[in-house]
């Protein structure tokens, strides 16, 4: 019996290493960005001692603040637009069958699975050939396309469990199509919209492939201005956003996952 | 009279609401996703003019140029990448997502948010800073150093071990997910009958959980295996050049020689080689629906 629990409490313990060495894997490129974001040399090779001024530095560059602002806002306006488009698919999937469903369904697939390279380039080809300038707006029409799919299919996982009769019942009640819409369905998959919209968000602002190809000159992103950066060597000052970004991002994420697991907990 | 009346405005009512809630999804779908893969394909098999305009005549002679001698090196380096990346991935992703799924909920919740967490961080900041600790006189070659294990530094960055590293990095969560989806689905009332008729830990494992997880496996192989194929920013920022992937070949034709059609006829491939992917998922019972939803 004692050996046992000595065979188990082993386990734990090496399953905790284990663990705990991926999560050092995962987060010590962070921790090198926040720490060099105070150090006072700028060749990023060692920490020389600490100093606040490249925050200051960040927040006189323009061209950097400039291509955030631009992650943002392609984030922003390609979330929306995909959500919007997202749900009422997956809605209209659910509920109604017609012919060419399966059609969609496996297009649906296709930004899933394909390298994001061939998306990329497909869409600046047929860019160019309709002339559609690139900036802002081409991305923000590739970020749309490549983010469907995922608002899809979570709002989809929602409705599988989803009654349709409560729906029903504010027809008989006299609501139409629109309010039951609005008022019914769309709270019901609130949870399942709000997933998907996140996803979409994240997908947004990390991307680097597709935004690389449908990017204007004036159009930068974040992480497209770092990769250029890259090449002739990232100041201090880019770290100095980043770990700004992280700061923020870490405290929205834990508040949230903690009132989530919180309210999940009450439920069950 | 009256009846086709109400016939036709059932008709209407029923298909009012599809059609609003359809049809932007087709039209987008359409125009962003089916012209543009079409269009590819179109320019696979034209040419180009001496200032790198489109020429539209038929010729095969993009895809010709696919067996390139200098190519080939490069393919197999790609494959090379691509496939330690994701055997790697599974070996490390599997127990780690074994572990997320037999946890207590609340550290299983922990565990997913911190996986997903970097993602929020822009990928190449962080691959900046793996760049930074793989340096020659970056950190990690420091602490080597310091505690005696060499003598010289070592040479870490701009290797196609770097790269391997790099996309192991990046692609990771991709492989865990998937694999914590069918972990978690897996019957314990199985592995406990095992148990009981005597069998072993590994036999148990090697008999039951691994088949029965294996649909996880795969979706995770495709996850990692076909990005791995494309992500030209890894191996710029830690291969410097040296290890080149069918990303950079395309990233090139596009962005620097202006040969459009043979960076499509290139693409066409990284297609091909997907779509037969997905097929053997399917043929071998995996569900397309687990594939990429996180």
């Amino acid at each position: 019996m004692n050996k046992r629990r000595a065979v188990k409490a082993t386990k734990k313990i090496s399953a905790r290493i284990f663990s705990g060495l991926v999560f050092a894997f995962l987060y010590l490129p962070i921790a090198i960005v926040v720490l060099f974001s105070f150090n006072i040399s700028k060749r990023n090779i060692l920490f020389e001692g600490f100093t606040l001024d490249w925050y200051s530095v960040m927040a006189q560059n323009d061209a950097l603040l400039q291509a955030f602002a631009n992650t943002l806002i392609v984030a922003s306006c390609s979330t929306l637009i995909a959500t919007m488009i997202g749900t009422l698919t997956a809605v209209g999937m659910f509920r109604y069958k017609f012919r060419g469903k399966g059609v969609i369904d496996a297009l649906l697939y296709i930004p899933v699975v394909i390298p994001e390279i061939v998306l990329g380039i497909a869409l600046l080809s047929v860019f160019s050939l309709c002339s559609i300038p690139l900036g802002l707006i081409s991305m923000i029409i590739a970020h749309v396309t490549f983010s469907i799919p995922f608002v899809v299919f979570t709002v989809r996982a929602r409705l599988s469990g989803y009654d349709r009769s409560v729906e029903e019942a504010a027809m008989d009640l006299g609501a139409n199509r629109k309010k039951v819409f609005f008022h019914i369905t769309v709270p019901i998959l609130l949870p399942g919209i709000l997933s998907g919209a996140i996803l979409a968000f994240t997908l947004s602002i990390d991307d680097i492939i597709i935004s690389f190809f449908t990017t204007g000159a004036t159009s930068t992103t974040f992480p497209l201005k770092v990769l250029e950066l890259v090449r002739s060597g990232v100041s201090p000052d880019v770290y100095a956003l980043s770990t700004l970004i992280i700061l923020v991002t870490f405290t929205i994420v834990v508040v949230s996952q903690t009132f989530a697991y919180k309210r999940n907990k009450k439920e069950s | 009279m009256r009846m086709k009346l109400k016939t036709s405005h059932k008709l209407r009512s029923k298909m009012l609401p599809l059609i609003t809630m359809v049809s932007p999804v087709t039209l987008w779908l359409t125009l962003l996703i089916v012209i543009p893969l079409l269009y590819l394909l179109v320019i696979s098999f034209a040419s180009t003019d001496a200032s790198h305009n489109i020429e539209f005549s038929f010729t095969f002679k993009n895809y010709a140029k696919l067996l390139d001698p200098t190519l080939l090196t490069i393919y197999g380096n790609s494959l090379v990448v691509a496939g330690l990346t994701t055997v790697l991935c599974v070996l490390i992703g599997y127990p780690f997502a074994y572990i997320m799924a037999r946890t207590t909920p609340f550290r299983k919740t922990l565990m997913m948010i911190f996986l997903m967490l970097p993602f929020w961080t822009n990928s190449i900041i962080r691959l900046y800073g793996w760049r930074t600790l793989l340096g020659t006189n970056g950190y990690i070659n420091n602490i080597l150093e310091t505690v005696g294990i060499i003598k010289e530094p070592l040479n870490m960055l701009f290797t196609r071990e770097a790269v391997i590293l790099g996309m192991i990095y990046t692609l990771f969560p991709f492989m865990v997910l998937p694999l914590h989806t069918a972990i978690d689905k897996l019957d314990k009332n199985l592995l406990e009958a095992a148990s009981d008729l005597g069998a072993r830990a590994v036999r148990s494992f090697f008999h039951i959980t691994l088949p029965l997880t294996a649909s996880g496996i795969f979706a995770g192989v495709i996850m990692v295996f076909i990005p791995s194929l494309g992500y030209f920013f890894v191996s710029d920022l830690l291969g410097g050049g040296k290890s080149q992937l069918i990303g950079n070949v395309i990233e090139r034709q596009f962005k620097e020689a202006f040969n459009w059609p043979f960076g499509a006829a290139l693409s066409i491939v990284l297609i091909l080689i997907t779509l037969l992917l997905v097929k053997i998922y399917t043929k071998a019972g995996g569900n397309v629906d687990e594939l990429g939803v996180v």
